[in-house]
This record gives C-alpha cells, sequence and structure tokens, in this order.
C-alpha cells in the first residue's frame, strides 16, 4: 500500500499553495464531484488512491460509491463507463498505467469515439479516461507513449498537461466536457509520494485556490524566446525548459510552447511564434514513426512555409521498444543532452 | 458435432394468455419476417447498399424479450439487429430508411443495417463489435440503478460472443455490483460456420452463469411465451435489485451469416427439424388452434402489415441521402 501520510488532500496551510500536479488534479477532482453528483471515479485501487495517488482519501469524503474499485477488467470498467456516460453520468475512469488501455482499445476506438457519430447524434460519451504515460523506468510493458497510439482516433479529446497550473484548469474542463476525453500524464511528473519527480521551472507551482478553468484546445507560451521555436510536451517539455534557461546563458533564446492538448491542437500560437523565429524543433516521448510532431511538421510547412529559414527538425524516441536497464533506456528517451543538440542545431542551421 | 434439435415440450398453452398480448406477439413476429423479407429482396436486387444479416427464424427471441419489458427499458442490439429493434418499437419507416443510408433513418443514415437503434424506444443503436456490447449494457444499467429508475437492461448477443472476454467481464460486473442487467443470448447453434460444439465443451451457454453466482436459463427462442416468462422473472428480479440473469434462448437461423453464406455446413435432417418449428407460422397455428382470433382476422392483421412494410420501404426510397458536407457533423458534441 502507498504511504499516505506525506500527501494529504488538502495544502497543510492557505499559503501552501505551491502543488504537484497530483495535488493539483485531486483538487480539480474533488472540486468536480462537489459540483456534480453524477461525477464518480472508476478504476483499480482508486479507494486507496490508485497507482499514482490521483484519488487519495477520496473516498474518506465520496464513499465508495463514488469512488468505485473495479476487479482488474480493464476492457470491462470502461465499457461499463461508456454505458453510463451514455445514460449521462459523467464517469472518470483511473487507469493504473496508460498502457493497460490497449486491452481496453476496442471499447475506446470502436465505442466510445464512434458511438455519438454512428447514431447520428443521439447519444453523447462525457467520459474520461486518466492515462499515465511515458518511459519511467518499468521496462516495456509500463512504458508506452500511450498519447502517441490515442492520437489518430478520431472523435477524442487528447489533453496532454505539463504543469500543475495547467493540468488542474485542463481536468477540471475535461470532466465538463460531453466527449471522450482521454487525460494523459506522464509518470515521472505527478510527483506522487515516492516517485521521481522530474525537477523543473514548473515541476512545481503557485495553483490558485479560486475557481478557475482553462480551455481544451489551447497552447501556452511556456518561455517566450528570439531565436528558435521549440514545442514539446510532458517531461520533453520540462527538459526542454531546463535547456532553454542553460542556453539564455549562452546567448541562444529559447521560446517554449506546450501545446497541452494533442486534440483538438492549437496550431496558431505555434505559426505565430514560427513566423517569428523561423525556426522549429518539435520534441516528442513518442516513437518517431507517425508522431504527432510529424503532423505539426506537415501543419507548419504549409501555414509558415514563407518564414521558414531552417528545415523543421524533430526529436524522438527511435522506433524500438523500451527496455529496463536504465542506460538503455536513457539511450532511448530524449534527454537534455540531446535537446540542447538539437536546439543549437535548428538554431545554428547546422 | 452434437446435433441440438428444436424442443417444444415447453411450448406453452396459449389459453392463460390475455388474446391481447398474444396477437402483439404475432404483429410484431410478422412485421419482422416481413420487413426482413423485402429488405433481403431490395438488397439481393442491388437497389439496398452495404451488407444485412436476416433474423430470419430467430423472431420470437427479441419479441419475446421485449414484450416483457417496460417501454423506458433499454436494450442493446447485434448485428443481426433489425428484429430487435422492431420488437422493442422502432418505427420501420425509420429503420427501413436506415438501411437505405437516407437521412430519415434512425441514425441519419450513419449506422447502416449494423447499427440501427433509437433511443427514444431505448434500442441503443447496435454495437456489431460480437461480445463489445456487454459492457456497455453493464454501463447502462449502472446509470439505471444509481438513478434509481427501475429501468432494466437488455443485452443481445449470439451464442458466438459467449466465449469473448468482454461478455465475461461485463457479467462479473453486474454480478458484483447487482446490476439491472439481462443477458440474453440468443443461441442460434453457429457462429457463422462454427457450431457451438465446437467452440465451448459446455451444453448450454447458459451454464456459464454458475461461474459468476447468478440465475441462468435456457429456454426455447422459438416460443414467444418461453422467452417472455423467463425474461419477466429476470426483469422483476432486476428491479428489484437482485442483479443480471443470463438467459438462453436457443433458436435457428433459417438461411446463412450473410448473402454470400449458403450455410452448407449444417446437417439437413437438422436445419428441416428447425424449419418445421418456423416460429412465425407454427405462433399462428396456435393461436388458430386456441380459436379466440379467427383466421380471417390473422390474414387481416397480416395483410396491414404488409401495408406498414411496402410504407415503410417508399419512405426510406422517395428519401433523400444525407448532405455530403453532414459527414463532418456529429464528431463531437
Amino acid at each position: 500500500m502507498p504511504d499516505v501520510a506525506q500527501d494529504t488532500l488538502e495544502p497543510t496551510a492557505a499559503s501552501d499553495r505551491n502543488l504537484t500536479i497530483v495535488q493539483a488534479m485531486r483538487e480539480a477532482l474533488v472540486e468536480e464531484m462537489r459540483r456534480d453528483p453524477d461525477v464518480f471515479v472508476v478504476g483499480e485501487d482508486v479507494r486507496i488512491g490508485g497507482v499514482f495517488l490521483l484519488t487519495l482519501n477520496l473516498v474518506d469524503e465520496f464513499g465508495a460509491e463514488r469512488v468505485i474499485d473495479t476487479p482488474i477488467s480493464e476492457a470491462g470498467f470502461t465499457g461499463l463507463s461508456v454505458g453510463a456516460a451514455i445514460e449521462g453520468m459523467r464517469p472518470v475512469v483511473d487507469f493504473q498505467y496508460g498502457d493497460f488501455v490497449f486491452t481496453a482499445m476496442d471499447q475506446l476506438i470502436q465505442q466510445a469515439s464512434k458511438l455519438r457519430y454512428m447514431s447520428g447524434g443521439q447519444v453523447k460519451v462525457p467520459l474520461v479516461i486518466h492515462l499515465p504515460t511515458g518511459a519511467s523506468g518499468r521496462g516495456a510493458q509500463h512504458c508506452n507513449p500511450i498519447e502517441g497510439f490515442c492520437y489518430p482516433i478520431p472523435g477524442i479529446k487528447l489533453v496532454t498537461p505539463s504543469s500543475p497550473y495547467d493540468a488542474k484548469g485542463l481536468f477540471k474542463s475535461a470532466i465538463r466536457d460531453d466527449n471522450v476525453v482521454l487525460f494523459c500524464v506522464h509518470k515521472h511528473l505527478y510527483g506522487s509520494k515516492g516517485r521521481p519527480l522530474a525537477e523543473s521551472s514548473i515541476s512545481r507551482e503557485h495553483v490558485p485556490a479560486e475557481e478557475y478553468t482553462i480551455p481544451l484546445g489551447t497552447a501556452a507560451v511556456k518561455r517566450g524566446g528570439e531565436h528558435v521555436t521549440v514545442v514539446a510536451n510532458m517531461l520533453m517539455l520540462h527538459r526542454t525548459l531546463n535547456v532553454a534557461a542553460q542556453l539564455e546563458q549562452e546567448g541562444v533564446s529559447v521560446e517554449v510552447i506546450d501545446p497541452r492538448c494533442l486534440v483538438p491542437f492549437d496550431l496558431e500560437t505555434i505559426v505565430a511564434s514560427v513566423q517569428k523565429t523561423g525556426r522549429l524543433l518539435i520534441v516528442e516521448e513518442n516513437h518517431e514513426r507517425g508522431g504527432w510532431g510529424a503532423q505539426l511538421a506537415a501543419d507548419v510547412s504549409r501555414e509558415a512555409f514563407g518564414y521558414i529559414d531552417e528545415p523543421i527538425r524533430r526529436l524522438a524516441t527511435p522506433d524500438v521498444p523500451i527496455p529496463f536497464s536504465p542506460p538503455l533506456e536513457a539511450r532511448l528517451i530524449p534527454d537534455e543532452e540531446r535537446i540542447r543538440a538539437a536546439v543549437l542545431a535548428v538554431a545554428r542551421g547546422e | 458435432m452434437k446435433m441440438v434439435m428444436p424442443d417444444v415440450s415447453d411450448a406453452r398453452e396459449l389459453s392463460t394468455y390475455p388474446l391481447e398480448l398474444l396477437e402483439e406477439m404475432y404483429r410484431r413476429m410478422y412485421l419482422i419476417r416481413e420487413f426482413e423479407s423485402r429488405a433481403n429482396e431490395l438488397f439481393l436486387r442491388g437497389l439496398m447498399p452495404g451488407t444485412i444479416h436476416l433474423s430470419h427464424g430467430q423472431e420470437a427471441t427479441p419479441v419475446g424479450t421485449c414484450l416483457a419489458l417496460r417501454d423506458d427499458d433499454l436494450i442493446t442490439l447485434t448485428h443481426r439487429g433489425h428484429g430487435q429493434a422492431l420488437a422493442k418499437g422502432v418505427p420501420p419507416e425509420t429503420l427501413m430508411a436506415e438501411l437505405f443510408g437516407k437521412a430519415t433513418g434512425c441514425c441519419g443514415g450513419r449506422g447502416g443495417s449494423l447499427h440501427v437503434g433509437d433511443m427514444a424506444f431505448g434500442a441503443l443503436p447496435a454495437i456489431a463489435v460480437v461480445g463489445a456490447s456487454a459492457p456497455i449494457a453493464a454501463g447502462l444499467a449502472f446509470a439505471c440503478k444509481r438513478r434509481g429508475s427501475g429501468r432494466v437492461v437488455c443485452n443481445f448477443f449470439g451464442e458466438g460472443a459467449a466465449n469473448k472476454g468482454e461478455l465475461h467481464e461485463a457479467m462479473n460486473l453486474a454480478a458484483i455490483w447487482a446490476l439491472p442487467v439481462i443477458f440474453v443470448c440468443e443461441n442460434n447453434l453457429y457462429a457463422v460456420s462454427t457450431h457451438l460444439s465446437d467452440a465451448m465443451l459446455n451444453d448450454y451457454v447458459s451454464e456459464r452463469a454458475a461461474a459468476y453466482r447468478i440465475p441462468g436459463v435456457t429456454v426455447g427462442g422459438n416460443d414467444p411465451i418461453e422467452v417472455y416468462e423467463a425474461i419477466a422473472v429476470a426483469a422483476k428480479r432486476a428491479r428489484d435489485g437482485r442483479g443480471p440473469t443470463l438467459v438462453e434462448c436457443l433458436t435457428y437461423r433459417h438461411g446463412g451469416h450473410k448473402r454470400d453464406d449458403a450455410a452448407t455446413y449444417r446437417p439437413p435432417e437438422e436445419v428441416e427439424a428447425w424449419l418445421a418449428q418456423d416460429p412465425v407460422p407454427s405462433f399462428r397455428q396456435r393461436l388458430v388452434d386456441d380459436a379466440r382470433i379467427g383466421a380471417s382476422e390473422l390474414a387481416d392483421l397480416e395483410d396491414e402489415i404488409r401495408a406498414i412494410v411496402t410504407t415503410a420501404v417508399e419512405f426510406a426510397q422517395s428519401s433523400d441521402f444525407p448532405p455530403p458536407e453532414s459527414a463532418f457533423d456529429n464528431v463531437y458534441a
């Protein structure tokens, strides 16, 4: 069982609003469950918090009727949530690891994403599926960049927050949305007790106690710059921000943009940045083949062709499974050293 | 292969049932038969696009099931779902228009034969992936239970779905949470060409219920009254908060899986025996024998239904296709 002592539901003091992503998301979930009795959480071990402690202590306030433990039965409880959503409830499905959604892919792709469409608009499926994503030292079956596998599915929304403030506002919007929203969070970004938290300027940040939401499909410029635009999300965004801070000292000014949502996608913010810098690097943890960065590169080529001074570059995970041994995993997942080299290559036209 | 022959030993005496119910059973069975015969003719003549899966021979199961339900109860349908939709009350006009892919279809032409349904009549547009509707039906039932609506959900599936994991996950979830769902197996003995004895050691799909500690019964699926009785018991149990039931209805498809399947894999004596128990004429004969309704009244009823189907075909054929640009509608709510 996870040690819950140091990861309580509320910050200890009103002034202590410097939260991690998991704390911010938990607040969002609590607020939405208080606001709407149709919202419930369902998944494996959610009464003790789930694997990343998203639902920690929620059962105390909302009871086992709204914080529902399931058998290990992903296709079953995903499909069940689709049915409950059709009848007007708002399930939040908690996956231990996003990797396990492969066993529920028929329910996600063939059912959830298209029942509204193929019924001629007769039904709505207001459903949030929380999917921890990315490599985190657990070997080949707990590391999939699940957002990449889900990115091409028509009819879903796909959110990939990187910071606590964004995660809270986006999670609230996702729960209120009338569509299927996949909410992917990198395993190194939760900040749950006992798990490594990637360090950057936005690993923890001030999250206001006041109500706010962030519309799905809006990108955020996380760092202003002049010489080169880097688009990155989740863990890659944190690494890119660290690299950008170093490069600033060396006279390279990097504009860093977090798309925050892959579907819908805010292309305008990125095109505007590329029109200013003339250079674009896309960093993603997806496998390179068919990653969202490939689509973005095509879109920016079309929309900002006359402004691009250098070929658009992509940095992604090579198309191989992810091994366990730490130096092998590190060889494949883009790290700060490789991001730095790629930024400099684009900035200098190498 | 173990042959399963029709068993009519449990066929109910009609005299104890209200004539209104019996007449409605016959009306709906005849409507399904006539509707599908006309659809098949239009399809074979090349006038109807797509593909269709006929339920000729299986009409009694959805009719007996849906007549035992309340109007506000829900059903989920299979790929062989025309009869299930008609039995639940989906109008023949919009159903036929859907088969033609017309804008006036029950799904605006987005679904077609494989995805017919109309939520206004409690019929969730059909899920054509075998077994995939079971968890969704459990979820509909979950919401019905949470809202205290007293509604129940019937999940139709074929015996071909009986070995799919999703069905078993759904039965388990429904069992542990006592969900008001009835798993209705239309056991027509063949999953396309594969006989159930090649697919499971069990003699009956209903044996699987024991694994989840829920009731499982097998009834003659060609007798709408046997089905009606079993579903009524299951529905009461579900409404009383006592959870799901698996009701297996033994039946037989008269034709192949679809147009290009001549169903030559079935022993002739088996086909002959089941055709002799064709639910539509069998039930008609029982009504005549019961003598509360005359043969001429039945003939009038059949004329009326043929006219309804003709009207449905005319409605469908004269309706417009959806505008091409509407292909972009309803991707998101």
